[in-house]
């Protein structure tokens, strides 16, 4: 998967925000295997468990690395759930979708 | 504590190992010139020792004094708390921020709010800490406290792994960097930091001793660089931090001929004349009440009057105790104060430990430049310390004076008969004068006195002298030495009342003599005339008796003759004969 398809797919879902919209953001680091893994993993993850109820942004801080302090981003790739409140983080390259499904609030802690 | 001087070690070190000055006193003295420059430091300590202030005190004065920006990321404090806790300090954070000298960023880590799944790294800090750097060309790194870390990330072995990267990051970015570590059971950090950061590990330790805290720091290791292995004492006030300053015990001071009066008129003649030497130490000691402090009062007066800046630091009398004090034996410091020639400095020795006061002291002295000190009483500093701890920073203290050629004047509390306490024997020979006050305990009263034990230079009486503390200070009198002993107060007045009255007596028996004599003398003179009167008297009886005796014997004489005559007698003068013999 290249660069540009990562962001060719940022605003794919095409709904507006709305109380029961997740709005993600995924930071990544520039194209590496992680990052791609990740946005793989979101993306299959989002279309199984969040149809038409999700949007995602992905932030490669090597272009905008002034944005890495604002959503307090340590490590990469991180996903953060903006909305709804409260703000969640999930960090790694989300391979386990059960916890990212925990993560999001989709599915509660077993 | 011992003490050293790491100034001859460094000196070829600097060249080949390039510091950066933390602007911190005493500790770039300590270090030979600051922290390795370009590398990583580590600062561990437990909580609250100071590890934030000495990185954020390294960080801005590289900014303000030595022109190297930097940044500050911090894991615990956000922005604004840490704003307010060095403000205090006199660091504008704000404003550097805004003048782009330093870039603080708030690293949160809320293990609550992350979730973990598969794999990752910590890019996402470096680029954070890169673009901060890059964003005003940081010289400084500061990372307090990256542990922080480890309570918010599950993933150990990942962490380590980029902790590992980070701290070779920084050496590659060239950064001169501070990293703050929580001190661990048995270990310097409690993640074992140590084992990244192999250039520089300072240690910093606050530790309580009967109730009496002490901060101290130590180079535990210092790579391609001579160090002080010591503790060093520092400590942290409202100027910031400050490493106790080493002072050699070199004795290369250069001495003054100049003398300083004492202020007591009778002393300066005790000491062979003009006073004192400037930039010597002074020490008086003496029992509780002796008058220690009025002879401080007195010098520090005096130093005033030449128009010199003085340092009291006092350790159980207020200011205000020591002006109405002074006041009652006529010495009126207050005056002083207000015109900004002398600075008290009051604290109970208790308030700190003992390397906070020298330390205390130490910045007073840098501060206002006195060029005399009087420290009073040092003997207070044993409630606080060992002896030997005492009697090497009293040791460090005047050393440090002397260099400066500060004159300095301590008084020292001795206890019951036994005059020379320990604590003055131990300092006593860096002591260029020691006066000792004594009292004299004697028929039912104590009296001070006072004697010149030692003055180095200078040939000083050997008396002693009865010292009066009067409301027109202290006064210095010969004290009665007699017969019976030497003789002070009441006694002395006694005695001396005693001599005057043996004085008189013996001028009024010797009136009463001369007066019997005159007496006795008239009476003999007038005897004299009485006997010579009936002398006279009898001599002029005696003479008219004389002369009718004659004058009827010639008569009588001189009728025979008529008779004879008359008679026809034939031969004149045969008469009787034959008269006589015309009878028988």
């Amino acid at each position: 998967m290249e660069m540009t398809d990562i962001r060719a797919s940022v605003a794919s879902s095409g709904v507006e925000p709305s109380h029961d919209v997740q709005i993600l953001r995924l930071y990544i680091a520039g194209q590496t295997p992680k990052s791609i893994k990740a946005f793989a993993n979101l993306k299959k993850i989002c279309e199984e468990h969040l149809t038409g109820k999700y949007r995602i942004e992905v932030i490669d801080l090597i272009q905008n690395p002034q944005l890495a302090a604002g959503d307090q981003i340590l490590a990469v790739p991180t996903l953060v759930r903006r909305l709804p409140e409260p703000v969640r983080r999930i960090i790694g390259d989300l391979s386990n979708t059960e916890r990212v499904l925990v993560g999001l609030d989709v599915r509660p802690a077993s | 504590m011992a003490i050293e001087d790491p100034s001859g070690q460094y000196s070829s070190v600097v060249t080949t190992l390039p510091k950066s000055p933390t602007g911190i006193e005493g500790f770039d003295q300590v270090t030979g010139g600051g922290l390795p420059t370009g590398r990583p430091t580590l600062i561990c300590g437990g909580a609250g020792c100071g590890k934030t202030l000495f990185a954020i005190s390294f960080l801005v004065h590289g900014a303000v004094k030595f022109d190297e920006p930097g940044v500050f990321m911090s894991f615990e404090e956000s922005s604004d708390e840490l704003a307010k806790n060095v403000a205090s300090l006199g660091f504008d954070l704000p404003g550097l921020i805004e003048k782009k000298q330093i870039v603080l960023d708030h690293v949160k880590v809320e293990r609550s709010e992350i979730e973990e799944t598969g794999d990752y790294d910590l890019e996402g800090l470096f680029i954070r800490l890169g673009f901060a750097i890059d964003s005003i060309g940081a010289k400084r790194v500061v990372l307090d406290t990256i542990e922080s870390l480890f309570a918010g990330l599950v993933n150990q072995s990942i962490l380590r792994a980029e902790l590992r990267r980070l701290f070779r990051w920084l050496r590659d970015k060239g950064v001169t960097a501070i990293i703050t570590g929580e001190r661990g059971e048995g270990t310097l950090t409690r993640q074992g930091l140590e084992e990244y950061v192999s250039d520089a590990v300072i240690l910093l330790d606050h530790r309580v001793t009967e109730q009496i805290s002490t901060r101290r720091l130590r180079i535990v290791k210092y790579r391609g660089s001579a160090h002080g292995t010591n503790e060093y004492p520092f400590l942290i006030d409202e100027d910031g931090i400050a490493v106790l300053p080493v002072t050699s015990l070199g004795l290369s001071h250069g001495v003054s001929a100049e003398r300083i009066s004492s202020g007591i008129a009778r002393l300066d003649t005790m000491l062979g004349g003009p006073g004192y030497f400037r930039g010597s130490t002074v020490l008086v000691s003496g029992t509780a009440g002796a008058g220690k402090s009025s002879i401080a009062a007195h010098f520090l007066d005096a130093a005033c009057r030449r128009g010199e800046r003085c340092l009291a630091c006092v350790f159980e009398e207020s200011l205000a105790q020591v002006v109405r004090n002074m006041r009652s034996i006529g010495i009126d410091l207050q005056q002083w104060v207000d015109r900004g020639l002398l600075e008290y400095h009051a604290a109970r020795p208790s308030l700190h430990g003992l390397e906070m006061h020298l330390s205390r002291m130490h910045r007073a002295v840098d501060r206002f430049r006195p060029s005399v000190v009087v420290l009073d009483p040092v003997s207070s500093l044993l409630t606080v310390a060992h002896e030997t701890d005492v009697q090497a920073t009293l040791t460090r203290m005047i050393d440090y004076l002397k260099m400066q050629g500060i004159t300095a004047l301590m008084t020292s509390l001795t206890h019951g008969r036994n005059e020379q306490e320990q604590t003055d024997t131990a300092i006593s020979s860096l002591v260029d004068t020691w006066l000792l006050l004594v009292t004299l305990e004697s028929s039912g009263e104590r009296n001070r006195g006072l004697y010149v034990l030692k003055s180095r230079g200078m040939g000083h009486s050997n008396q002693i002298r009865e010292f009066l503390l009067t409301d027109h200070g202290v006064e210095l009198v010969d004290v009665y030495a007699g017969p019976s002993g030497v003789l002070t107060g009441s006694a002395r007045v006694t005695q001396e009342a005693q001599e005057r009255a043996a004085v008189l007596v013996q001028e009024q028996e010797l009136d009463r003599k001369e007066r019997t004599l005159e007496r006795l003398r008239a009476a003999f003179e007038a005897e004299l005339a009485a006997l010579r009167a009936k002398f006279e008297a009898e001599q002029a009886d005696l003479a008219i008796g004389i002369d009718e005796n004659r004058s009827r014997a010639a008569r009588l004489c001189a009728d025979r003759d008529d008779i004879a005559q008359s008679r026809g007698a034939d031969a004149p003068g045969s008469g009787n004969g034959r008269k006589q013999k015309g009878r028988v």
